[in-house]
């Protein structure tokens, strides 16, 4: 009988239809939404910065591959330096000139990520190491964002000189160059004016339809949700950390808008402004650098929401999510090591359960 | 499973393991088929966990069905009997069903075709009977535990007597995919198994009887509800249909909300799991004075043309069974038990033994597995553990070396089921890591006692030595000593002659 002695034959014998290509695909796939809203919204540039990021990061992950004597394609066609590269440009200013796209892509897939090993090695989000990186390096670049201006208005810039913009040859008018809100309230709380003062009457509430600046996961922050819960409803993420860091960003809003609302953003904008949304669901969620046990992703996530919180009310930067990830991510073997879950028939410490306690029971 | 369902999803379904597509129709609904009696049966006499059998028939020798051709030794042991009638053509080696392939030891009948039986002695009423004497007659029937870990009945009834169990449980799972024999057997005998569970009670002093079946089997359900109605110590319990649910531990925790410790029995907390395939074989052994000599077995998998039970004698070889089931193909793989934790067979010429549940070949889509991938700790495996365990810590461990590691994060309390690899997207071979993990750890435990030994009877032996150069120095002395005086003694005795010469000299 022919019979198959090339694989290990050992039990399991039949195994479940999931692999990490179906995982990364569903993942963009729930991005779709959101990413075409933010090409309506901002046109052109923002559509060629996203392909160049993607570009870069499938570049970045091909060129270590082959320089550590790999096959690139099998590696490639798992997703993952797609995702990397896809959650780098919905993070970004939409209008940013290419060379942003270009470097981060590559820093995120060759120094964030292979240089660690490749795929389930990097302590850090690949994604947000780059965006970090790239804000400290180039904070001019990466501050200026753009009022939303639909690319089927009059005054969106048509192809030609969407692509003049995003080679940085002609400089963004300032009439249309903006601040983010969380930018905007940084600014103008320290210059004195009070919330109560300045965002009255002014283009930077929130707006559910995003028509506000921010990078492309930040205006179309509900789709971005929306496609969160597609991802909880189809298991690929647990709720554990999506809740958590959602909490742990509303909580303190809450408490602290509630004591002095003239200092203290609402909580609405909070959660819907910069990468909140796109934080809690797609980013700190990344399996590979997050805690594998439930309570350790509860722990994580309420730190994650927390620290962003800190990060804008009090820090230096408007918008923290990037950094408290990576905070974060660097304390997630930690928290492996003390969050364990219970082996049945022993307790918490690892000693047998007491026989005489269980057959009591019932 | 489609998004809606998904939702739906049964919230008191265990956390713990996986629900893989379970492939158990249409075999499970097929009518049970009855094996033609092959020409030649291949009995192997280590078909249960402990000391093999010792054979007591000659090659030559005509046996009857049902006859004692191997007694057990120790013990923990089983008797081996003629599953028909014959003659013994061969005592010695066959391929055993492991993946091995190594030779086992099995008796060899040339069938007669005439299925001859011994004459059974059964008891009137066996509820009359001491409960030891019922174990007895469990004992001498060779009755093991069909779910698959093939314990001896006897012994496991008779420690139930010694721990005060008060529940019995009774494992209907089958929550192999695959598999439908137990299915087969409540459906289609009931009354027998309900009869088997009154017996168990009997024997185990348990008050009552817990009967739990996975809610994808409704017709073995409704069949064992029916059977049951006479019996109020008997209840029927529909579980989840969840992987692995008939797993003691987990099967035990759904049904009583017990938790076994992890270095205890079942029994230390008042409870015992039988299978319904062991009720079955329990009741035909005291009431028909039948000993475990057939079984239904599940013929199953995407190369077999009529998937569906079979009743076939113990020691039928695999190939016969395939045959009567037809093949619709050349099989990729060759499974004896479920597709989670069952073994490859290494070929079809290999018999079926009493803890055979079924025989599977795998076609060559069912058993394309992917290569291995990079662990992208998505978690999955933690999930799906029903132990609790952190499968893909531990498996890190255990690719660096680190087997103590591996040890401490609860290596020993694996139970192999296999939802951690079934999960895996990256289909790392989870279970393969961990009982190679085992076996070194295993051999370092042994390495380690034989060290210890070697190093007390060295070190006995250095004493030994000492002392015996101790009392050696101490013979030599005294032997000096000893010299000494007597010289001593000479000189006097010389002096004192010496001086009695000079005296009588004067």
């Amino acid at each position: 009988m022919n019979l198959n002695q090339l694989q290990p034959p050992t039990a399991p014998h039949s195994l479940s239809a999931n692999s990490v290509s179906r995982i990364m695909l569903t993942v963009l796939a729930t991005l779709v939404p959101a990413t075409i809203f933010g090409f309506w919204l901002y046109g052109w540039p923002a559509l060629f910065l996203w392909i160049i990021t993607v570009l870069a990061a499938l570049l970045g992950e091909a060129a270590c591959l082959k320089l550590a004597g790999n096959k690139a394609l099998p590696t490639l066609s798992d997703g993952s330096a797609l995702v990397t590269g896809w959650l780098l440009a919905l993070s970004l200013p939409p209008w940013a000139p290419w060379w942003i796209g270009a470097v981060g892509g590559l820093f995120a897939t060759t120094l964030a990520k292979q240089v660690f090993g490749g795929l389930g090695y990097n302590l850090f989000n690949p994604a947000m190491v780059a965006r970090v990186f790239l804000l400290i390096s180039f904070p001019v670049q990466m501050t200026v964002w753009i009022a939303p201006m639909p690319i089927t208005s009059a005054a969106a810039p048509g192809f030609h000189d969407g692509l003049l913009i995003f080679l940085g040859n002609i400089p963004k008018p300032d009439a249309i160059a903006s601040a983010s809100l969380l930018g905007f309230a940084k600014t103008e709380l320290s210059r004195g004016t009070d919330l109560l003062h300045s965002l009255v009457g002014s283009a930077y509430g929130i707006s559910l339809t995003g028509a506000r600046a921010g990078s492309l996961g930040e205006t179309a922050s509900l789709l971005i949700a929306a496609g969160g819960l597609v991802l909880l409803a189809l298991r690929i993420i647990a709720w554990h950390i999506p809740v958590s860091m959602i909490a742990g960003i509303a909580i303190p809003a809450l408490v602290a808008n509630a004591i002095d609302p003239a200092r203290y953003l609402d909580v609405t904008s909070h959660l819907l402004s910069g990468g909140a949304m796109l934080g809690a669901f797609y980013i700190a969620t990344d399996y590979v650098t997050s805690p594998n046990t439930k309570a350790g992703q509860v722990v994580f996530g309420l730190a994650c929401g927390f620290l962003t919180y800190v990060i804008r009310t009090w820090g230096g930067y408007p918008e923290g999510v990037a950094f408290a990830v990576l905070v974060m991510n660097a304390c997630t073997p930690v928290i492996d090591r003390y969050l364990k879950p219970r082996i049945l028939g022993r307790n918490w410490r690892g000693a047998p359960l007491d026989p005489a306690v269980e057959r009591a029971k019932s | 499973m489609g998004l809606i369902e998904k939702f739906l999803h049964n919230p008191k379904a265990p956390r713990w393991g996986v629900h893989p597509d379970d492939h158990k129709r249409p075999a499970a609904d097929a009518p049970l088929r009855t094996l033609p009696l092959p020409a030649r049966l291949y009995v192997p006499l280590l078909q249960h966990v402990g000391q093999p059998a010792r054979p007591v028939v000659l090659v030559g020798q005509e046996v009857r069905k049902g006859q004692l051709i191997a007694e057990p030794q120790g013990r923990i042991s089983a008797p081996v009997h003629a599953p028909t009638s014959g003659r013994i053509v061969a005592i010695g080696e066959i391929t055993a069903p492991h993946p091995s392939g190594l030779p086992f030891e099995a008796i060899t009948i040339e069938t007669d075709g005439h299925d001859r039986a011994v004459e059974a002695d059964v008891p009137a009423d066996p509820f009359t009977l001491a409960p030891a004497e019922v174990t007895a007659l469990i004992s001498a029937a060779g009755v093991v535990g069909l779910g698959g870990a093939t314990f001896p009945s006897s012994v496991k009834l008779a420690l139930g007597k010694r721990s005060e169990i008060t529940t019995l449980i009774v494992n209907g799972g089958e929550c192999e995919p695959y598999l439908s024999c137990d299915d087969r057997v409540m459906r289609d005998r009931a009354a027998d198994v309900i009869d088997g569970v009154r017996l168990m009670l009997h024997c185990t002093g348990a008050r009552e009887a817990l009967v739990g079946i996975e809610d994808n089997k409704p017709e073995a359900i409704a069949a064992m509800r029916r059977a049951a109605t006479r019996f109020p110590e008997i209840k029927v319990r529909p579980v989840p249909a969840r992987y692995p649910m008939g797993s003691d531990r987990q099967l035990i925790e759904t049904l009583t909300g017990k938790e076994v410790p992890s270095d205890c029995r079942a029994a230390d907390v008042g409870v015992i799991v039988n299978n319904v395939s062991t009720a079955n074989a329990v009741h035909r052994a005291v009431r028909l004075g039948e000993p475990l000599i057939e079984r239904i077995v599940t013929i199953n998998g995407g190369a077999v043309w009529q998937p569906g039970n079979i009743l076939a004698p113990i020691g039928t070889l695999a190939a016969d069974l395939l045959a009567f089931a037809g093949l619709k193909s050349e099989p990729a793989r060759l499974v004896m038990g479920g597709p989670m934790m069952g073994a490859v067979l290494p070929h079809a010429r290999v018999p079926i033994v009493k803890g055979s549940a079924g025989i599977l070949a795998f076609n060559e889509d069912e058993v394309a597995i992917p290569e291995a991938g990079p662990c992208i700790r998505c978690g999955n495996c933690v999930q799906a553990c029903p132990i609790g365990l952190l499968p893909l810590e531990m498996a890190a461990n255990v690719r660096v070396g680190d087997l103590q590691a591996a040890a401490s994060l609860g290596l020993s309390d694996c139970i192999s089921c296999g939802c951690c690899a079934y999960i895996c997207p990256s289909h790392i071979p989870l279970v393969q890591y961990f009982s190679h993990a085992k076996g070194e750890l295993w051999a370092q435990e042994r390495d380690k006692l034989r060290m210890e030994a070697t190093r007390k009877l060295a070190a006995e032996r250095a004493v030994r030595l000492e002392r015996e150069a101790a009392e050696k120095a101490e013979a030599a002395a005294r032997r000096k000593a000893e010299r000494d005086a007597a010289k001593r003694a000479e000189a006097a005795a010389k002096a004192a002659a010496e001086s009695a010469v000079t005296e009588v000299a004067e």
